[in-house]
Protein backbone atom coordinates (compact mmCIF):
# COMPACT_ATOMS: atom_id res chain seq x y z
CA UNK A 1 0.00 0.00 0.00
CA UNK A 2 1.21 3.56 -0.35
CA UNK A 3 2.92 5.87 1.79
CA UNK A 4 2.13 9.01 1.47
CA UNK A 5 2.63 12.17 3.69
CA UNK A 6 -0.30 14.54 5.23
CA UNK A 7 -1.12 17.31 2.84
CA UNK A 8 -4.81 17.55 2.90
CA UNK A 9 -5.47 19.44 6.46
CA UNK A 10 -5.17 23.18 6.06
CA UNK A 11 -4.07 24.85 10.08
CA UNK A 12 -7.70 26.60 9.26
CA UNK A 13 -9.45 23.83 9.86
CA UNK A 14 -8.05 22.67 13.10
CA UNK A 15 -11.32 23.10 15.76
CA UNK A 16 -11.22 25.92 18.33
CA UNK A 17 -11.12 24.17 21.23
CA UNK A 18 -13.86 25.51 23.47
CA UNK A 19 -16.28 23.66 21.62
CA UNK A 20 -15.04 20.76 23.48
CA UNK A 21 -13.03 21.90 26.43
CA UNK A 22 -14.07 24.43 29.42
CA UNK A 23 -14.28 27.97 28.73
CA UNK A 24 -11.97 28.89 31.25
CA UNK A 25 -8.81 26.38 30.19
CA UNK A 26 -9.95 27.81 26.47
CA UNK A 27 -9.23 31.38 27.98
CA UNK A 28 -5.77 30.07 30.01
CA UNK A 29 -4.70 28.53 26.23
CA UNK A 30 -5.89 31.43 24.21
CA UNK A 31 -2.63 33.56 25.40
CA UNK A 32 -0.23 30.53 24.83
CA UNK A 33 -1.79 30.46 21.07
CA UNK A 34 -2.01 33.84 20.29
CA UNK A 35 1.90 34.08 20.94
CA UNK A 36 3.30 31.02 19.25
CA UNK A 37 0.78 32.09 16.14
CA UNK A 38 1.81 35.24 15.94
CA UNK A 39 5.50 33.98 15.53
CA UNK A 40 4.36 31.55 13.36
CA UNK A 41 5.15 28.16 15.00
CA UNK A 42 3.10 25.13 15.64
CA UNK A 43 1.28 24.39 19.10
CA UNK A 44 1.63 20.32 19.88
CA UNK A 45 -0.60 18.90 22.32
CA UNK A 46 -0.83 15.80 23.37
CA UNK A 47 -4.57 16.40 24.25
CA UNK A 48 -5.43 18.29 20.87
CA UNK A 49 -6.40 16.83 17.82
CA UNK A 50 -7.45 17.44 14.13
CA UNK A 51 -10.34 17.94 12.61
CA UNK A 52 -11.55 14.91 10.54
CA UNK A 53 -13.29 16.65 7.61
CA UNK A 54 -16.72 14.92 5.82
CA UNK A 55 -17.80 12.86 8.53
CA UNK A 56 -21.43 11.70 8.81
CA UNK A 57 -23.65 10.60 11.68
CA UNK A 58 -23.42 6.55 11.68
CA UNK A 59 -25.89 4.01 13.13
CA UNK A 60 -26.11 3.03 16.39
CA UNK A 61 -25.89 6.35 17.99
CA UNK A 62 -27.19 7.12 21.75
CA UNK A 63 -28.83 10.04 22.78
CA UNK A 64 -26.59 9.71 26.20
CA UNK A 65 -25.22 12.63 27.56
CA UNK A 66 -21.71 12.74 26.33
CA UNK A 67 -18.44 12.61 28.71
CA UNK A 68 -16.56 15.53 28.36
CA UNK A 69 -13.72 15.78 26.44
CA UNK A 70 -11.55 16.46 29.38
CA UNK A 71 -12.88 13.31 30.91
CA UNK A 72 -12.70 10.96 28.03
CA UNK A 73 -9.08 12.06 27.63
CA UNK A 74 -7.55 12.42 31.38
CA UNK A 75 -8.90 9.47 32.50
CA UNK A 76 -7.47 6.04 30.83
CA UNK A 77 -6.43 2.65 30.78
CA UNK A 78 -3.46 2.41 28.64
CA UNK A 79 -0.55 0.79 30.09
CA UNK A 80 2.25 1.51 27.81
CA UNK A 81 2.34 4.63 28.96
CA UNK A 82 1.59 4.18 32.92
CA UNK A 83 -0.60 2.37 35.22
CA UNK A 84 -2.30 5.07 36.62
CA UNK A 85 -5.70 6.02 34.76
CA UNK A 86 -3.74 10.00 34.70
CA UNK A 87 -0.47 8.77 33.10
CA UNK A 88 -1.28 7.68 29.84
CA UNK A 89 -2.18 12.03 29.64
CA UNK A 90 1.04 12.88 30.58
CA UNK A 91 2.98 10.15 29.24
CA UNK A 92 1.54 9.84 25.91
CA UNK A 93 3.06 12.90 24.35
CA UNK A 94 6.26 10.96 23.23
CA UNK A 95 3.92 8.72 21.29
CA UNK A 96 4.12 10.40 17.84
CA UNK A 97 1.50 8.99 15.85
CA UNK A 98 2.83 9.62 12.51
CA UNK A 99 4.16 8.38 10.30
CA UNK A 100 2.12 5.33 10.90
CA UNK A 101 1.60 1.64 8.97
CA UNK A 102 -0.64 -0.66 10.12
CA UNK A 103 0.31 -4.35 8.92
CA UNK A 104 -2.53 -6.71 7.56
CA UNK A 105 -1.38 -9.84 6.82
CA UNK A 106 -1.87 -13.62 7.82
CA UNK A 107 -4.82 -15.48 6.71
CA UNK A 108 -6.12 -13.47 3.26
CA UNK A 109 -5.47 -12.95 -0.19
CA UNK A 110 -4.38 -9.88 -0.09
CA UNK A 111 -1.92 -8.59 2.61
CA UNK A 112 -0.30 -5.23 2.84
CA UNK A 113 1.25 -2.31 4.34
CA UNK A 114 -1.39 0.63 5.11
CA UNK A 115 -0.44 4.00 5.55
CA UNK A 116 -2.51 5.85 8.26
CA UNK A 117 -3.56 8.32 5.46
CA UNK A 118 -4.43 5.77 3.21
CA UNK A 119 -6.56 4.12 6.31
CA UNK A 120 -8.12 7.61 6.71
CA UNK A 121 -9.39 7.68 2.98
CA UNK A 122 -9.93 3.51 3.07
CA UNK A 123 -13.93 4.27 3.38
CA UNK A 124 -16.09 7.62 4.71
CA UNK A 125 -15.58 8.51 8.15
CA UNK A 126 -18.84 7.99 10.26
CA UNK A 127 -19.61 10.05 13.84
CA UNK A 128 -20.37 7.01 16.06
CA UNK A 129 -21.30 7.46 19.86
CA UNK A 130 -20.92 4.31 21.86
CA UNK A 131 -21.21 3.59 25.33
CA UNK A 132 -17.61 2.41 26.80
CA UNK A 133 -17.85 0.36 29.87
CA UNK A 134 -14.70 -0.96 31.45
CA UNK A 135 -14.36 -3.76 33.13
CA UNK A 136 -13.49 -1.94 36.25
CA UNK A 137 -16.79 -0.96 36.80
CA UNK A 138 -17.17 2.60 35.32
CA UNK A 139 -18.44 3.86 31.84
CA UNK A 140 -18.61 6.57 29.63
CA UNK A 141 -20.09 7.80 26.51
CA UNK A 142 -17.48 8.60 23.69
CA UNK A 143 -17.75 10.29 19.86
CA UNK A 144 -15.83 8.18 18.07
CA UNK A 145 -14.85 8.79 14.49
CA UNK A 146 -13.89 5.84 12.21
CA UNK A 147 -15.61 3.31 9.63
CA UNK A 148 -16.59 -0.14 10.10
CA UNK A 149 -13.64 -2.37 10.45
CA UNK A 150 -15.45 -4.67 8.47
CA UNK A 151 -14.07 -2.01 5.21
CA UNK A 152 -10.60 -3.07 5.81
CA UNK A 153 -11.40 -6.94 6.43
CA UNK A 154 -13.58 -6.91 2.99
CA UNK A 155 -11.11 -5.52 1.03
CA UNK A 156 -7.95 -7.94 1.89
CA UNK A 157 -10.66 -11.49 1.27
CA UNK A 158 -9.85 -13.49 4.78
CA UNK A 159 -9.44 -16.92 3.46
CA UNK A 160 -12.05 -19.26 4.89
CA UNK A 161 -9.47 -20.87 6.69
CA UNK A 162 -9.57 -17.34 8.90
CA UNK A 163 -11.20 -17.49 12.09
CA UNK A 164 -10.21 -15.33 14.13
CA UNK A 165 -8.60 -11.78 14.41
CA UNK A 166 -5.49 -10.88 16.11
CA UNK A 167 -4.48 -7.04 16.99
CA UNK A 168 -1.18 -6.02 18.04
CA UNK A 169 -0.27 -2.76 19.38
CA UNK A 170 2.70 -0.61 19.11
CA UNK A 171 5.54 -1.97 20.82
CA UNK A 172 8.09 0.96 20.94
CA UNK A 173 10.13 1.25 24.39
CA UNK A 174 11.51 4.94 22.79
CA UNK A 175 8.09 5.96 22.13
CA UNK A 176 6.19 4.46 25.43
CA UNK A 177 7.91 4.74 28.36
CA UNK A 178 5.15 2.23 30.00
CA UNK A 179 6.57 -0.81 28.49
CA UNK A 180 9.90 -0.55 30.82
CA UNK A 181 7.50 -2.14 33.07
CA UNK A 182 6.85 -6.17 32.78
CA UNK A 183 3.45 -5.56 33.95
CA UNK A 184 1.94 -6.82 31.03
CA UNK A 185 4.07 -9.29 28.64
CA UNK A 186 4.49 -6.79 25.53
CA UNK A 187 3.51 -6.27 22.94
CA UNK A 188 -0.25 -5.83 24.32
CA UNK A 189 -2.15 -8.01 21.66
CA UNK A 190 -6.54 -8.45 21.43
CA UNK A 191 -8.51 -10.87 19.55
CA UNK A 192 -11.79 -11.03 17.89
CA UNK A 193 -13.79 -13.88 16.29
CA UNK A 194 -14.05 -13.27 12.27
CA UNK A 195 -17.93 -12.46 12.97
CA UNK A 196 -17.07 -10.19 15.81
CA UNK A 197 -14.47 -8.44 13.69
CA UNK A 198 -17.19 -8.10 10.63
CA UNK A 199 -19.21 -6.69 13.06
CA UNK A 200 -21.18 -3.58 11.70
CA UNK A 201 -20.86 -2.00 14.99
CA UNK A 202 -17.31 -2.96 15.21
CA UNK A 203 -15.17 -0.11 14.37
CA UNK A 204 -12.06 1.29 13.35
CA UNK A 205 -11.69 4.29 14.94
CA UNK A 206 -9.14 7.18 13.72
CA UNK A 207 -10.70 9.94 15.73
CA UNK A 208 -13.28 11.44 18.62
CA UNK A 209 -15.15 14.28 19.03
CA UNK A 210 -14.66 15.15 15.45
CA UNK A 211 -10.63 15.32 16.08
CA UNK A 212 -7.53 12.53 15.10
CA UNK A 213 -7.16 10.40 18.54
CA UNK A 214 -5.56 11.88 20.87
CA UNK A 215 -2.40 9.86 22.17
CA UNK A 216 -3.51 8.77 24.98
CA UNK A 217 -6.55 7.67 23.59
CA UNK A 218 -5.05 5.18 21.12
CA UNK A 219 -3.56 7.04 18.01
CA UNK A 220 -4.02 6.94 15.15
CA UNK A 221 -5.79 4.21 14.79
CA UNK A 222 -7.63 2.07 16.96
CA UNK A 223 -10.49 -0.81 17.78
CA UNK A 224 -13.81 -0.24 19.34
CA UNK A 225 -16.05 -3.14 20.75
CA UNK A 226 -18.71 -1.46 22.11
CA UNK A 227 -20.25 -4.50 23.67
CA UNK A 228 -17.29 -5.71 25.03
CA UNK A 229 -15.11 -4.32 28.43
CA UNK A 230 -12.81 -2.22 27.70
CA UNK A 231 -9.44 -3.83 27.18
CA UNK A 232 -10.90 -5.90 24.37
CA UNK A 233 -10.25 -2.62 21.60
CA UNK A 234 -6.80 -2.60 21.31
CA UNK A 235 -5.17 1.18 20.84
CA UNK A 236 -2.59 2.12 18.52
CA UNK A 237 -2.65 -0.81 16.79
CA UNK A 238 0.07 -1.70 13.74
CA UNK A 239 -0.72 -5.37 13.11
CA UNK A 240 -4.52 -6.72 12.33
CA UNK A 241 -3.45 -10.38 11.71
CA UNK A 242 -6.46 -13.23 10.43
CA UNK A 243 -5.39 -16.77 12.12
CA UNK A 244 -6.84 -20.03 12.31
CA UNK A 245 -6.79 -20.75 16.08
CA UNK A 246 -8.06 -18.28 18.84
CA UNK A 247 -5.20 -16.09 19.73
CA UNK A 248 -4.68 -15.38 23.81
CA UNK A 249 -4.74 -12.12 24.11
CA UNK A 250 -2.49 -9.66 26.52
CA UNK A 251 -4.90 -9.34 29.60
CA UNK A 252 -6.12 -13.22 29.06
CA UNK A 253 -2.74 -14.53 29.30
CA UNK A 254 -2.15 -12.34 32.37
CA UNK A 255 -5.00 -13.39 34.52
CA UNK A 256 -7.20 -15.92 32.58
CA UNK A 257 -9.48 -16.20 35.62
CA UNK A 258 -10.25 -13.04 35.66
CA UNK A 259 -10.22 -11.90 31.96
CA UNK A 260 -11.46 -14.11 29.29
CA UNK A 261 -11.27 -14.05 25.39
CA UNK A 262 -15.15 -12.55 25.27
CA UNK A 263 -14.83 -10.35 28.01
CA UNK A 264 -18.59 -9.66 26.52
CA UNK A 265 -20.55 -6.95 29.20
CA UNK A 266 -22.55 -9.08 31.30
CA UNK A 267 -23.99 -7.86 34.77
CA UNK A 268 -24.62 -11.81 35.22
CA UNK A 269 -21.23 -12.85 35.59
CA UNK A 270 -19.08 -11.22 38.14
CA UNK A 271 -15.61 -10.39 37.89
CA UNK A 272 -13.86 -13.02 40.53
CA UNK A 273 -12.50 -9.60 42.98
CA UNK A 274 -16.03 -7.60 41.78
CA UNK A 275 -19.54 -7.26 41.11
CA UNK A 276 -20.25 -6.28 37.45
CA UNK A 277 -23.88 -5.53 38.00
CA UNK A 278 -23.56 -1.86 37.85
CA UNK A 279 -21.50 0.81 36.72
CA UNK A 280 -20.57 4.45 37.52
CA UNK A 281 -21.04 6.49 34.29
CA UNK A 282 -17.89 8.97 34.53
CA UNK A 283 -19.79 12.46 35.55
CA UNK A 284 -22.80 10.51 37.59
CA UNK A 285 -22.91 10.35 41.30
CA UNK A 286 -25.30 7.02 41.43
CA UNK A 287 -23.95 3.87 40.13
CA UNK A 288 -26.53 2.89 37.38
CA UNK A 289 -27.46 -1.03 36.50
CA UNK A 290 -25.07 -2.36 33.57
CA UNK A 291 -26.91 -3.94 30.50
CA UNK A 292 -26.28 -6.95 29.02
CA UNK A 293 -24.06 -6.37 26.39
CA UNK A 294 -23.35 -2.76 27.07
CA UNK A 295 -27.19 -2.22 25.79
CA UNK A 296 -26.28 -3.39 22.23
CA UNK A 297 -27.82 -6.90 22.69
CA UNK A 298 -30.58 -6.34 19.94
CA UNK A 299 -27.69 -5.98 17.35
CA UNK A 300 -24.74 -8.79 18.89
CA UNK A 301 -26.94 -11.64 21.35
CA UNK A 302 -27.36 -13.60 17.71
CA UNK A 303 -23.55 -13.87 17.56
CA UNK A 304 -23.84 -15.91 21.03
CA UNK A 305 -27.02 -17.80 21.02
CA UNK A 306 -24.76 -21.54 21.22
CA UNK A 307 -22.44 -19.77 23.90
CA UNK A 308 -22.12 -20.87 27.52
CA UNK A 309 -21.54 -17.35 28.86
CA UNK A 310 -20.43 -18.06 32.39
CA UNK A 311 -18.05 -20.35 31.10
CA UNK A 312 -16.76 -18.18 27.95
CA UNK A 313 -16.58 -15.21 29.84
CA UNK B 1 11.62 17.55 76.29
CA UNK B 2 10.00 19.97 78.51
CA UNK B 3 5.79 19.39 79.17
CA UNK B 4 5.27 22.72 77.49
CA UNK B 5 7.27 21.61 73.99
CA UNK B 6 5.89 18.02 73.78
CA UNK B 7 2.05 19.82 74.35
CA UNK B 8 3.68 21.80 71.09
CA UNK B 9 5.03 18.92 69.25
CA UNK B 10 1.97 17.19 69.98
CA UNK B 11 -0.63 19.38 68.72
CA UNK B 12 1.36 20.06 65.59
CA UNK B 13 1.21 16.40 64.80
CA UNK B 14 -2.66 16.68 65.84
CA UNK B 15 -2.94 19.20 62.94
CA UNK B 16 -0.25 17.74 60.69
CA UNK B 17 -2.72 14.19 60.50
CA UNK B 18 -5.46 16.15 59.10
CA UNK B 19 -3.84 17.39 56.36
CA UNK B 20 -4.34 14.45 54.08
CA UNK B 21 -8.19 14.87 54.56
CA UNK B 22 -8.13 18.72 54.05
CA UNK B 23 -6.53 17.96 50.74
CA UNK B 24 -8.41 15.45 49.50
CA UNK B 25 -11.78 17.57 50.43
CA UNK B 26 -10.03 20.70 48.59
CA UNK B 27 -9.90 18.65 45.66
CA UNK B 28 -13.22 17.89 46.04
CA UNK B 29 -14.46 20.70 46.37
CA UNK B 30 -12.28 22.62 43.94
CA UNK B 31 -13.01 19.67 41.03
CA UNK B 32 -8.63 18.58 41.39
CA UNK B 33 -9.40 14.79 41.58
CA UNK B 34 -9.94 14.12 37.99
CA UNK B 35 -12.66 12.49 36.10
CA UNK B 36 -13.68 10.26 39.19
CA UNK B 37 -13.29 11.80 42.60
CA UNK B 38 -15.22 8.85 43.97
CA UNK B 39 -12.68 6.43 43.32
CA UNK B 40 -10.09 8.97 44.48
CA UNK B 41 -11.39 9.83 47.61
CA UNK B 42 -12.38 6.23 48.53
CA UNK B 43 -8.83 5.30 47.69
CA UNK B 44 -6.83 8.09 49.17
CA UNK B 45 -8.32 7.26 52.21
CA UNK B 46 -7.42 3.83 52.08
CA UNK B 47 -4.14 4.84 51.09
CA UNK B 48 -3.67 7.39 54.17
CA UNK B 49 -5.31 4.52 56.37
CA UNK B 50 -2.10 2.30 55.84
CA UNK B 51 0.41 5.23 56.29
CA UNK B 52 -1.49 5.83 59.87
CA UNK B 53 -0.92 2.36 60.45
CA UNK B 54 2.63 1.65 59.46
CA UNK B 55 3.60 4.99 61.02
CA UNK B 56 2.04 3.68 64.22
CA UNK B 57 3.66 0.66 64.14
CA UNK B 58 7.01 2.29 63.69
CA UNK B 59 6.34 3.80 66.99
CA UNK B 60 8.10 1.17 68.88
CA UNK B 61 10.92 0.37 67.05
CA UNK B 62 12.29 4.27 66.66
CA UNK B 63 11.81 4.54 70.24
CA UNK B 64 13.76 1.45 70.96
CA UNK B 65 16.48 2.33 68.16
CA UNK B 66 16.68 5.87 68.78
CA UNK B 67 16.15 5.99 72.61
CA UNK B 68 13.51 8.29 72.71
CA UNK B 69 11.08 7.88 75.15
CA UNK B 70 8.42 10.88 74.07
CA UNK B 71 7.39 8.67 70.95
CA UNK B 72 5.90 6.33 73.07
CA UNK B 73 3.42 8.78 74.28
CA UNK B 74 2.54 10.16 70.49
CA UNK B 75 1.50 6.59 69.41
CA UNK B 76 -2.25 6.49 70.42
CA UNK B 77 -2.34 9.88 68.37
CA UNK B 78 -1.22 8.17 65.73
CA UNK B 79 -2.89 5.07 66.33
CA UNK B 80 -6.50 6.84 66.92
CA UNK B 81 -6.12 8.60 63.44
CA UNK B 82 -5.60 5.16 62.23
CA UNK B 83 -8.93 4.25 62.94
CA UNK B 84 -10.28 7.68 62.21
CA UNK B 85 -9.23 7.56 58.26
CA UNK B 86 -10.63 4.20 58.34
CA UNK B 87 -13.33 4.92 59.35
CA UNK B 88 -14.04 7.54 56.66
CA UNK B 89 -12.28 5.21 54.10
CA UNK B 90 -15.39 2.61 54.92
CA UNK B 91 -17.45 5.60 54.95
CA UNK B 92 -16.92 6.56 51.43
CA UNK B 93 -17.15 2.80 50.32
CA UNK B 94 -20.53 2.79 52.20
CA UNK B 95 -22.01 5.94 51.05
CA UNK B 96 -20.33 7.18 47.74
CA UNK B 97 -19.40 4.29 45.93
CA UNK B 98 -22.42 1.76 46.99
CA UNK B 99 -25.04 4.64 48.37
CA UNK B 100 -26.51 2.41 51.21
CA UNK B 101 -26.95 -0.71 49.37
CA UNK B 102 -26.96 -3.07 52.17
CA UNK B 103 -27.59 -5.81 49.92
CA UNK B 104 -24.48 -5.70 47.95
CA UNK B 105 -22.38 -4.45 50.60
CA UNK B 106 -23.17 -7.63 52.58
CA UNK B 107 -22.70 -9.52 48.99
CA UNK B 108 -19.26 -7.39 48.76
CA UNK B 109 -18.22 -8.62 51.94
CA UNK B 110 -18.85 -12.24 51.98
CA UNK B 111 -18.15 -12.61 48.14
CA UNK B 112 -14.97 -10.51 47.45
CA UNK B 113 -12.05 -11.36 49.44
CA UNK B 114 -9.83 -8.55 49.28
CA UNK B 115 -13.50 -6.57 51.03
CA UNK B 116 -13.70 -9.70 53.43
CA UNK B 117 -10.48 -8.78 54.74
CA UNK B 118 -10.24 -4.74 54.43
CA UNK B 119 -13.28 -5.34 56.60
CA UNK B 120 -11.94 -7.87 59.10
CA UNK B 121 -9.51 -5.36 59.86
CA UNK B 122 -11.89 -2.40 60.22
CA UNK B 123 -13.42 -4.80 62.89
CA UNK B 124 -10.57 -5.77 64.62
CA UNK B 125 -9.57 -1.68 64.78
CA UNK B 126 -13.30 -1.46 66.69
CA UNK B 127 -11.69 -3.15 70.09
CA UNK B 128 -8.38 -0.78 70.06
CA UNK B 129 -10.09 2.37 69.48
CA UNK B 130 -12.27 1.49 72.63
CA UNK B 131 -9.83 0.72 74.62
CA UNK B 132 -7.19 3.60 73.99
CA UNK B 133 -8.62 5.75 76.89
CA UNK B 134 -6.52 5.31 80.12
CA UNK B 135 -9.20 4.09 82.34
CA UNK B 136 -9.92 1.31 79.70
CA UNK B 137 -6.29 0.53 80.20
CA UNK B 138 -6.27 0.63 83.62
CA UNK B 139 -9.79 -1.28 84.02
CA UNK B 140 -8.31 -4.37 81.44
CA UNK B 141 -4.53 -4.37 83.26
CA UNK B 142 -1.58 -3.46 81.05
CA UNK B 143 -1.32 -6.48 80.75
CA UNK B 144 -4.22 -7.71 78.93
CA UNK B 145 -4.40 -4.54 77.41
CA UNK B 146 -1.21 -4.94 75.47
CA UNK B 147 -2.61 -9.03 74.85
CA UNK B 148 -5.33 -7.28 73.16
CA UNK B 149 -3.35 -4.69 71.26
CA UNK B 150 -1.45 -7.04 69.59
CA UNK B 151 -4.08 -7.75 66.91
CA UNK B 152 -2.81 -4.61 65.38
CA UNK B 153 -0.05 -6.94 63.19
CA UNK B 154 -3.09 -9.00 61.99
CA UNK B 155 -4.81 -5.49 61.36
CA UNK B 156 -1.42 -4.86 59.16
CA UNK B 157 -1.78 -8.19 57.56
CA UNK B 158 -4.95 -7.80 56.28
CA UNK B 159 -5.04 -4.09 55.51
CA UNK B 160 -1.56 -5.10 53.22
CA UNK B 161 -3.72 -8.00 51.82
CA UNK B 162 -6.91 -5.38 51.27
CA UNK B 163 -4.67 -3.31 48.47
CA UNK B 164 -2.71 -6.59 47.37
CA UNK B 165 -5.81 -8.52 46.51
CA UNK B 166 -7.61 -5.40 45.04
CA UNK B 167 -5.07 -3.86 42.46
CA UNK B 168 -5.57 -5.24 38.96
CA UNK B 169 -1.91 -6.07 37.90
CA UNK B 170 0.98 -3.36 39.27
CA UNK B 171 1.35 -4.55 42.70
CA UNK B 172 4.30 -2.04 42.92
CA UNK B 173 2.62 0.03 45.61
CA UNK B 174 1.33 -2.91 47.57
CA UNK B 175 4.27 -4.59 47.75
CA UNK B 176 6.07 -1.48 48.82
CA UNK B 177 3.63 -1.03 51.42
CA UNK B 178 4.25 -5.03 52.58
CA UNK B 179 8.07 -4.64 52.77
CA UNK B 180 7.53 -2.12 55.34
CA UNK B 181 5.10 -3.96 57.42
CA UNK B 182 7.07 -7.12 57.06
CA UNK B 183 10.46 -4.76 58.07
CA UNK B 184 8.16 -3.30 61.19
CA UNK B 185 7.07 -6.95 62.61
CA UNK B 186 10.58 -8.58 61.44
CA UNK B 187 12.14 -6.27 63.99
CA UNK B 188 10.18 -7.17 66.78
CA UNK B 189 9.97 -10.76 66.29
CA UNK B 190 13.70 -10.68 66.24
CA UNK B 191 13.62 -8.74 69.52
CA UNK B 192 10.94 -11.03 70.74
CA UNK B 193 13.15 -14.00 69.93
CA UNK B 194 16.97 -11.93 71.49
CA UNK B 195 15.11 -11.67 74.48
CA UNK B 196 14.07 -15.18 75.18
CA UNK B 197 10.90 -16.82 75.81
CA UNK B 198 11.07 -15.54 79.92
CA UNK B 199 10.92 -12.45 78.71
CA UNK B 200 8.68 -12.74 76.03
CA UNK B 201 6.80 -9.52 75.60
CA UNK B 202 8.30 -6.93 76.96
CA UNK B 203 8.71 -4.25 75.10
CA UNK B 204 6.77 -5.70 72.24
CA UNK B 205 3.85 -4.02 71.17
Amino acid sequence: MLIQRLTDILSSEITAPEIYRGRREFMRAAGTLALAGGLGLQVADAAAGVKLAGTRPGPYGTSEELTPYKDVTTYNNFYEFGTDKADPAVNAGSLNPRPWTVRVDGLVNRPGQYDIDALLKLASLEDRIYRMRCVEGWSMVVPWVGYPLNELIRRVEPLGSAKYVEFTTLNDRARMPGLRSPVLDWPYTEGLRLDEARHPLTLLAVGLYGETLPNQNGAPVRIVVPWKYGFKSAKSIVRIRFVEHRPISSWERAAPREYGFYSNVNPEVDHPRWSQSRERRIGEFRKRKTLMFNGYGEQVARMYTNLDMRRYY
Amino acid sequence: MSPRQFTALKSGLFLLCLVPLANLVYGLIADTLGANPIEVLTRGLGDWTLRFLLITLAVTPLRRLSGLGWLLRLRRLLGLYTFFYALLHFASYVWLDQFFDWAEIGKDIVKRPFITVGFASLLLLLPLAATSTNAMMKRLGGRRWQVLHRAVYAIGIFAVLHFWWMVKKDITEPATYAVVLALLLGMRLYWALRSGPGRHGVGVS
